[in-house]
């Protein structure tokens, strides 16, 4: 495979950068300064620092025996990226691009969230950087997440809710471009997906391949050999492909992407943007969109409000149409089941997100054998969503 | 030749300055846009831009923003729908240039041959794209050029070195972004937009056309001084919504239309 993106931004068809002229000349500084301090061993050396004594990298791939034992078939791992500070993958691309804002000379940085994982993430390198920090939020995922809300007040941002559109992820994307473009001169927009216009989809797969970097060197040391399946979570797709990347090359490692179906598929309550989008143009990139046929962005559904989100990651769609990674989807209620089986068989409660993965594995370890390897990536840890969980378990989805 | 350069070259004979509002289409409905474009006219509007509603308007402030709500949410209106309102209005004798202003998604949806072959029939005569900039737009330029309808590009204060090669491209005008952020109206502009103005102005022959804030009478003249145009988008939109009960019943339309006439005839000098 050739290598992504190329000097365009391009990962085949897909990515790009679409966006109001406003915003070039940022994101043509944005990837030239990128592309100078990620090879700056100061500045490699600076986040490696935090990312081992401040996040607490490496974290660990623990072998799951019960959950194993329970599902019958292939030997399963969990990738343990819930054990990070914060308590999702997401400090890894919050702590590099909050450095590089740093050396950027920015003063502010700015924030999109969803559950608040990305949010937090990025009030917690706001404080440890010493930069201000304001993130935008859907007023309706505020309420959905409202420890989350607090969580970054305490931290020293401004949680700003969005009620345009949604109000939901999608819409909080949409007023952080909006106050990027008014406040170019000063403000770092951390944008916490693989998502957007180049060079975020690179650079958040560059701050994210940690987690598949090190997957590989702890599988290899623990099985002597590379795992058969990989499976991820991809709203946005940040985790996901932060665990693919290093395996692209390896043919005989199958990659899984699970996305939310919400409701079902056959309903209009989902966010299965693989599976029901087309190629389309939003916010920056060109990439699989939940549209109508006149381009209509449709509003996403998942019980999850991190995978909640229309669109998904130029190098998915690349992956998808190259056939080297597959994307299913799983429903809330199958996801809610698996997030009940971890708990009880592992003492593990995984996020929402980490849940639908999970609940992928559920379908396909029974059908192999147990000499086959899957790794999950659990991207983050349930607290942030134990309250709406009650919800749901109490009054039902 | 195309009607957007010769109005401009119309209006250089005649020492003026072209003023250029923007509507969405469909807000309130399709039959009203093709009165409120008529009123425009009337009023003295030199060429029109005509808004395509979207869902996620990246480059628009809440003004516009809800007005595509509205116009999404009363008609559905789609490309093909804004595209039948320039027919309709052409019918009804309406001699303004148009020029599209839709975000990409649309037009990408609709497939850009199917698009140029529709637009090509239906009297527009210009586009503009926000979205769209000059690394991404060589399929749909190229396409613009064979059928003569003109791509009108932006430069904002912040393009820098890209001025001359965006300058260098445009067609029918160049759009200058007066302000950094998304459209809305506002009483301060960028502090460097008159030197940015003049940068333009020595970096191409094509005629230059300022919006983004403009909402007023002062606001209009200021500009006639220094660009070849003056677009006035959210102001002439938030004056709609004002007006949009007026607009709904068959009793107060006229006043409704009335008062936009009024509003447009107050910007010009």
């Amino acid at each position: 495979m050739t290598q992504v993106p190329d000097e365009n931004g391009r990962f085949g068809k897909f990515g790009g950068r679409y966006v109001p002229e406003t915003l070039m000349n940022a994101l043509i500084e944005l990837e030239e300064a990128y592309k100078h301090y990620s090879k700056d061993p100061e500045f490699i050396a600076e986040i490696h620092s935090l990312l081992t004594k401040y996040s607490g990298r490496p974290t660990s791939l623990y072998y799951a025996k019960r959950l194993t034992e329970h599902l019958g078939g292939a030997q399963i791992y969990l990738k343990r990226e819930d054990l990070n500070h914060t308590g999702a993958h997401k400090i890894n691309n919050a702590i590099g691009q909050g450095v590089l804002a740093k050396r950027m000379g920015k003063t502010k940085i700015i924030a999109e969230t969803g559950a608040g994982q990305h949010g937090v993430a990025s009030a917690t390198v706001a404080a440890l950087l010493g930069l201000e920090c304001k993130v935008f939020m859907g007023e309706e995922d505020t309420k959905r997440q409202e420890l989350n809300v607090f969580r970054m007040n305490l931290l020293g941002a401004e949680v700003v809710p969005v009620t345009s559109g949604t109000r939901t992820l999608k819409d909080a994307c949409n007023e952080t471009l909006r106050y990027w473009v008014s406040n170019v001169d000063d403000t770092y927009y951390i944008l916490g997906s693989a998502t957007g216009p180049h060079p975020y989809p690179m650079m958040v797969r560059d701050f994210q391949r940690i987690i598949g970097d090190e997957t590989r060197q702890q599988i290899v040391k623990e099985a002597g050999r590379l795992p058969d399946y990989i499976i991820a979570a991809v709203g946005g797709g940040s985790n996901a492909i932060g665990m693919f990347y290093p395996f692209i090359e390896d043919e005989s490692v199958k990659l899984i992407g699970v996305e939310a179906a919400g409701r079902g598929v056959e309903t209009e309550e989902h966010a299965a943007t693989m599976t029901k989008g087309r190629h389309g143009v939003f916010q920056g990139s060109l990439s699989y969109v939940l549209q109508d046929e006149h381009g209509q962005v449709l509003p996403a559904h998942s019980i999850s409000a991190g995978l909640d989100y229309p669109g998904i990651g130029p190098e998915h769609s690349y992956l998808k149409d190259t056939e080297r990674a597959a994307y299913v989807p799983i429903t809330d209620a199958e996801a809610l089941e698996a997030l009940q089986l971890l708990s009880r068989t592992e003492g593990i409660i995984p996020a929402l997100e980490s849940a639908h993965a999970i609940a992928q594995v559920m379908k396909l370890a029974p059908t192999l054998g147990s000499d086959q390897i899957v790794v999950v990536n659990l991207s983050g840890r349930g607290d942030k969503d134990v309250q709406a969980i009650m919800g749901y378990l109490e009054g039902g989805l | 030749m195309n009607e957007i350069d010769a109005a401009f070259q119309r209006l250089r004979e005649e020492g003026r300055t072209a003023l250029i509002p923007f509507i969405t289409i469909g807000d309130p409905d399709l039959a009203t846009s093709v009165e409120i474009i008529q009123a425009m006219e009337q009023a003295g509007a030199d060429m029109i831009e005509l808004g395509v509603p979207y869902s996620d308007p990246l480059a628009d402030g809440p003004v516009i923003q809800r007005a595509s709500e509205r116009a999404l949410a009363n008609a559905r209106v789609t490309l093909a729908d804004v595209i039948e309102v320039a027919a309709q209005s052409r019918q009804a004798g309406v001699k303004l240039p148009f020029i599209l202003f839709s975000y990409y998604n649309p037009i990408f949806q609709y497939g850009l041959e199917p698009f140029f072959e529709l637009i090509a029939a239906k009297g527009i005569s210009g586009m503009i794209i926000p979205d769209l900039p000059i690394e991404e737009d060589a399929e749909l330029r190229a396409m613009a050029e064979d059928t003569g309808i003109h791509l009108i590009p932006l430069v904002a204060p912040t393009s820098n070195d890209r001025v001359k090669r965006i300058a260098a491209k445009a067609r029918g005008f160049v759009y200058c972004v007066s302000s950094l952020g998304v459209t809305g109206v506002r009483a301060d502009f960028h502090q460097g937009i008159d030197e940015f103005l003049s940068t333009v102005r020595s970096a191409t022959d094509t005629p230059i056309a300022v919006g983004f804030g403009i909402s007023s009478r002062e606001q209009v003249e200021r500009f006639s001084k220094q660009a070849d145009g003056v677009i006035v988008g959210s102001a002439i939109v938030r004056k709609i919504e004002e007006v949009v009960p007026l607009l709904q019943a068959s009793e107060t339309k006229q006043e409704g239309l009335a008062q936009i006439r009024a509003f447009v005839s107050g910007l010009k000098g």
